[in-house]
């Protein structure tokens, strides 16, 4: 069985450590939040300039001038700081955030990613996207194996505009845990039920496929 | 002799001198710490063919939202856009350009204005679309692409509480990208919830000098909330 959205969170949430600063791009990345280990201390960095992210408010919590990068309503937890969008990337810039996790369209066996913007459609932006692909060492990228035509999004060569150039080197599917290593993907994991097969055929990129890949543990 | 004093009486007298064709640098993130005052001028006084430097540009009738109502706007730069069906069709008619620019260069771009520092060299956007024609260098074996800052003829800034001589602080995440924006402008313009006597706010806490700003106004802020996520 491919992976919900929520197991896709709990298998990136195994990546996280003690004292980690982590940045969680918008949709799936937002849910590892929610399975922080019991006992471990994480803070969440949001890039309009909070570190120490918490949770949604109470209705009589809410307050206009606290929200997160989505633009929501959020809190601060205890041990927080608050600062102007230059300082909020100068630390993603500079390689202080511990972990970044986010969505894409697709990845390649270069490590390149492409995010935010597919021709023809209405281009929108990519906000902070390519600063943190950019400054961050310790990338995760969580997107579905293929699209909803059943074709692979792990790619030889992206075919999109790019986010970042050479950037990636973990990437979690619903299908499988891959590292990206010298110009090809590695298959580290399979998400329960999930044959080795049906990810290799799922595939577009350069796949290595070692003796022996485990389940994940989800 | 006012001195040191920035307080205006209006915002006619605020964002006077202001034309068509000028450059405006704008704070705020989304609809949050926007100088709602200060827009509200700019579409009373109908100036026209501006380029706005905002992350955002509001939303359907509010924020710089409303500039589009009148097509104020000639050009906008910004990290993300089109949260207003206006603003998607005057850039689907051609009527409106903008140049797309990541959020943490937005803010690097503003702060270099500010500070005199006429451009600088990032990772950020190497080998995307962003990277295209601009030079490249290499340091320690990584490439990077130069980036050009940004001044403007007039800044607009949200902040929470300032003393008469214009030093600002801002409340929680509304500071965004305001600090940079009172740095760059050869205007700077702040409003705020509440102007107190010099001497009332600790100096350590200030977050934006006097000397940057040069006019300083109260107003009343609506600051719509865009998503209003609540937990049980």
């Amino acid at each position: 069985m491919a992976l919900s959205r929520e197991q896709l969170a709990m298998r990136v949430a195994q990546e996280l450590q003690d004292g980690f600063y982590v940045n969680l791009g918008i949709g799936i990345p937002t849910l590892v939040a929610n399975y922080v280990p019991e006992g471990m201390e994480v803070m969440l960095q949001s890039e309009n300039g909070l570190l120490g992210m918490g949770p949604f408010p109470t209705e009589e919590e809410v307050d206009a001038d606290m929200i997160n990068a989505g633009k929501q309503t959020v809190t601060t937890i205890t041990g927080a700081s608050i600062f102007s969008s230059a300082e909020s990337f100068a630390m993603i810039r500079g390689g202080h955030v511990d972990l970044t996790v986010l969505g894409a369209f697709e990845v390649d066996v270069q490590g390149n990613i492409a995010s935010w913007m597919i021709p023809g459609k209405l281009i929108k932006g990519m906000g902070g996207a390519m600063d943190l692909v950019a400054g961050a060492d310790n990338i995760i990228v969580t997107m579905t194996h293929a699209d909803k035509h059943g074709n692979s999004k792990l790619l030889n060569e992206c075919t999109l505009p790019l986010t970042g150039a050479g950037c990636i080197k973990k990437v979690v599917t619903d299908l499988a845990y891959l590292e990206i290593e010298d110009g090809q993907f590695i298959l580290k994991e399979r998400a329960p039920g999930v044959s080795v097969e049906e990810i290799v055929s799922k595939t577009g990129g350069k796949l290595v496929v070692p003796d022996n890949v485990p389940e994940m543990n989800v | 002799m006012s001195g040191f004093n920035k307080v205006v009486g209006s915002y006619e007298e605020a964002m006077a001198g202001l034309e068509d064709g000028m450059t405006v640098i704008a704070g705020g993130f989304g609809l949050c710490g926007i100088p709602e005052g200060c827009i509200a001028q700019i579409k009373k006084m109908g100036t026209k063919e501006l380029t706005i430097v905002s992350n955002n540009c509001g939303v359907d009738g509010f924020g710089l939202g409303i500039l589009l109502e009148d097509k104020q706007i000639k050009k906008m730069v910004s990290s993300y856009v089109g949260e207003n069906k206006l603003f998607e069709d005057q850039l689907l008619a051609g009527e409106l350009e903008v140049e797309l620019t990541p959020q943490g260069t937005l803010a690097e771009k503003m702060r270099a204005g500010g500070a005199g520092i006429p451009a600088f060299y990032t990772a950020t956007g190497y080998g995307t679309p962003v990277g295209d024609g601009k030079e490249v260098r290499e340091f320690d074996g990584r490439k990077y692409i130069m980036e050009e800052a940004i001044t403007g003829d007039f800044a607009i800034v949200k902040g929470w509480k300032a003393d008469t001589y214009g030093n600002v602080i801002y409340r929680h995440t509304a500071q965004n990208f305001n600090p940079m924006a009172a740095t760059a402008g050869k205007i700077t313009i702040v409003e705020v919830e509440e102007i107190v006597e010099p001497g009332e706010l600790d100096p350590t806490q200030i977050h934006t000098p006097g000397i940057y700003v040069d006019r300083l106004i109260q107003g009343t802020f609506e600051k719509r909330i865009e998503q209003r996520t609540v937990r049980a």
